[in-house]
């Protein structure tokens, strides 16, 4: 049997594109290593829970909240970061 | 015997390693602070123990060079215990990494310090669950109040005498074949790691610990690729990833078993952050911050200032006195007054406030929040938001603004973050510009001067990032819980920092005092005029003012103390023109930073990239004032 659910409710995104006080889920993604490295150790990755806290003026960094812990972000960094939605809404 | 202190970036280790060993640790709220390790020796229960206290890590897989210098340290050394401090409030990523240690094969005892915290936001914790779950000695901790630490080194010491090694938890069934396979490979062969933590560290693709492995190279790399192939081939993602995910899971795991979550006492304190990061009301705290914080240290700096200095001056007076003013001996020790003089008209007045006051901005963990806040901005001239304090602190005085430079994580973002730094009129500049420019032409030119200066510095950074462009996208840095500071804790950082300082610095600056009143003894005067000429020439300034600049370096207000006595007038205005006042002042800002700068840049930076820095300033002032004076030419003309 073919689970349509999961693929109905996901919709990916990058994590620039969230907007403030919602909830998404990591999903991937695309960068080097060093970088990649630097944003697991944030506690970022894929499976993980994060919520857009607040972003800052002028182009600024994102505000997140991971795991309880607060991490500000680069919107460089931010666009790279691949999330889905996570609330499903099938109404 | 020895114990090694190791956890997450600002989770409390270095003030737990203070407690126990005194101050000898950098501490500070916010990430990365200790770089390198530090050791003591400690007494528990009547035995000395060497304790050591290990840069914060996020996991042992390491990316920067704190991070590298802990895998090393552990496979290098023998460790009969790990003391993990883990942060209660943020359980999940600190369990990843205990999980990553107890692979090590080695003793481990687990430390959930800020039990306080926990309480505050209303996090209850079973230990004995805990406990039960990791097989490993769990216990409740307080760093900063002290309370626990007798309980946690005992239970080490117990551990440490048992050396039951922690057992590692156990991943999805791909992994464990991979680390079975390649534990096959290694085993009996002198590793510096047993076989199985070294095949999970090789998965994870760890390049430190291959410089530990002597034979057979090529096939244990061909294994290792293999495996990793394999495990990107079943489970679609790279197998660094897919460990650290599975580990994240595991202490997702565990934290659901043993933590319940009770009401979250709301203080004011969580409320806090609306304002502080507010984009209006974030930058209006900022500047008012800021502000009193210049205010109360430039307040206290003068009224300390002015006192210090004329005892000093009596001092000189009565050396010249006794000894006969001219003679070799007098003109020496006059120097090494002036030395001596110098460094406590830094140390006193500006450098120990700025500390203070630094030290009580970072234990509240307010620095994190001024990066968030700017770094929009900074990048502007090719740094991030981190970059912003050295920045600051330059206005009171660059020596503790370079040594700040230590908090970013890129070399190149040190660099450039103290090439600018330096260039940030500091307080001894700021007489310069008041003393000269305010004085005689008006405060309105004055802030004139301090607006060019930022158009130079941010011209500079620029013209810097191109040719060392940003290599790191941005800005990822953790925002931790606003706390407390406790008054010891801020007095003993500020002390350690100035201590480096006095150390370091003010020696060179009393040998180069010493110096320059020899030079001074054998009418060298001329020579030094001559030297800068190509300078003072091109400025369109008098040929005397050759002498105070080369005195400026020692000290930035000297070059005006100086210039009353090279052009041997009490009115300025008398001998130089409102043009070449402006043209002075602006190289005065520029030029090579002062003696205890250098040594503070060379220390941090190392003598080339000093030297590379203080030529740099040198081409930048001739060109700004250049600029100035054309300007000033223009301006003064219709007078």
């Amino acid at each position: 049997m073919i689970d349509f659910t999961e693929k109905l409710c996901t919709h990916l995104m990058r994590l620039l594109d969230v907007t403030t006080g919602k909830v998404v889920r990591v999903v991937g993604f695309d960068g080097g290593r060093g970088l990649a490295q630097k944003i697991r150790q944030m506690g970022l990755m894929p499976g993980v829970w994060a919520r857009v806290i607040r972003q800052a003026p002028f182009g600024g960094p994102l505000l997140l909240e991971i795991q309880g812990r607060v991490i500000a972000i680069g919107r460089n960094v931010a666009a790279r970061i691949e999330v889905e939605e996570g609330e499903c809404d099938l109404h | 015997m020895r114990f090694a202190l190791i956890g997450q970036p600002n989770c409390g280790k270095s003030t737990l390693f203070n407690q126990v060993a005194g101050y000898r640790a950098e501490t500070g709220n916010f990430a990365g602070t200790t770089v390198t390790f530090t050791e003591s020796k400690v007494r528990v229960l009547g035995q000395v123990i060497d304790l050591v206290d290990l840069p914060g890590t996020y996991t042992l897989s390491g990316s920067n060079p704190a991070e590298r210098e802990v895998v090393r340290y552990l496979a290098s050394r023998q460790v009969d215990v790990i003391i993990n401090v883990i942060d209660a409030t943020h359980l999940i990523p600190g369990l990843a990494l205990t999980l990553e240690l107890m692979e090590l094969g080695r003793p481990v005892v687990l430390a959930l310090n800020m039990m306080d915290e926990a309480v505050r936001v209303g996090l209850e914790i079973d230990g004995a669950c805990l406990e039960e779950l990791l097989r490993i000695p769990v216990r409740p901790l307080i760093a900063s109040k002290g309370r626990g630490v007798k309980n946690l080194f005992t239970t080490a010491l117990t551990a440490a005498k048992a050396a039951r090694t922690a057992e590692r938890q156990r991943y999805s069934h791909v992994i464990e074949e991979a680390i079975a396979e390649l534990a096959v490979i290694m085993d009996g062969r002198p590793l510096p790691l047993s076989p199985e933590p070294m095949a999970i560290k090789l998965l994870e693709g760890d390049a430190v610990l291959w410089c530990g492995v002597d034979e057979d190279i090529a096939r244990l790399a061909t294994a290792v690729k293999r495996s990793q192939k394999n495990i990107q081939q079943v489970t679609g993602q790279e197998a660094v990833w897919v460990i650290s995910a599975e580990r994240h899971g595991m202490a997702a795991n565990l934290v659901r078993k043993v933590i319940r979550q009770g009401e979250r006492r709301i203080t004011f304190r969580d409320g806090l952050d609306d304002y502080l990061l507010h984009p209006f009301w974030g930058y209006v705290i900022l500047v008012v911050v800021f502000y009193l914080l210049f205010q109360s240290i430039y307040g206290l700096g003068s009224i300390l200032e002015g006192p210090l200095l004329s005892t000093f001056g009596i001092l000189e007076g009565r050396i010249v006195q006794t000894l006969g003013g001219g003679t070799l001996m007098a003109e020496l020790l006059v120097g090494v007054v002036q030395g001596v003089s110098g460094g406590v008209a830094i140390v006193l007045p500006y450098l120990i406030p700025f500390l203070v006051g630094l030290g009580f901005l970072e234990d509240v963990g307010y620095l994190p929040r001024v990066a968030f806040l700017m770094d929009a901005l900074m990048h502007r001239v090719g740094l991030h938001g981190k970059a912003v304090v050295p920045f600051l602190l330059g206005y009171g005085c660059n020596v503790p603004a370079v040594m700040s430079t230590r908090m970013l994580e890129e070399r190149r973002d040190r660099f450039l973050a103290a090439a600018l730094a330096t260039l940030v009129p500091c307080a001894a500049r700021l007489a310069v510009i008041f003393g000269l420019v305010a004085f005689y032409l008006g405060p309105s030119l004055a802030l004139g001067i301090y607006l060019f200066n930022l158009f130079v510095i941010a011209l500079t950074g620029r013209i810097i990032s191109r040719i060392l462009p940003e290599d790191t996208p941005g800005l990822i840095l953790e925002i931790p819980v606003l706390r407390q500071p406790t008054l010891i804790a801020v007095m003993r950082k500020s002390w350690f920092r100035a201590r480096e300082f006095i150390v370091e610095a003010w020696p060179i600056l009393i040998i180069g005092s010493v110096i320059l009143a020899a030079l001074n003894y054998f009418h060298s005067a001329v020579y030094f005029n001559l030297l800068v000429r190509p300078v003072t020439w091109l400025l369109g300034l008098p040929a005397q003012v050759g002498v105070p600049l080369i005195f400026g370096i020692l000290r930035k207000e000297l070059s005006l103390i100086m210039l009353r006595q090279a052009l041997d007038v009490a009115d300025f205005s008398s001998a130089l023109l409102p043009a070449q006042m402006i043209t002075f002042t602006v190289f005065v800002v520029f030029y090579i930073p002062c003696l205890a700068t250098l040594a503070v840049l060379r220390r941090e930076l190392g003598g080339r990239d000093m030297l590379v820095i203080a030529g740099t300033t040198v081409l930048i002032a001739t060109l700004a004032a250049l600029l100035a004076r054309g300007v000033a030419l223009v301006l003064f003309s219709g007078i």
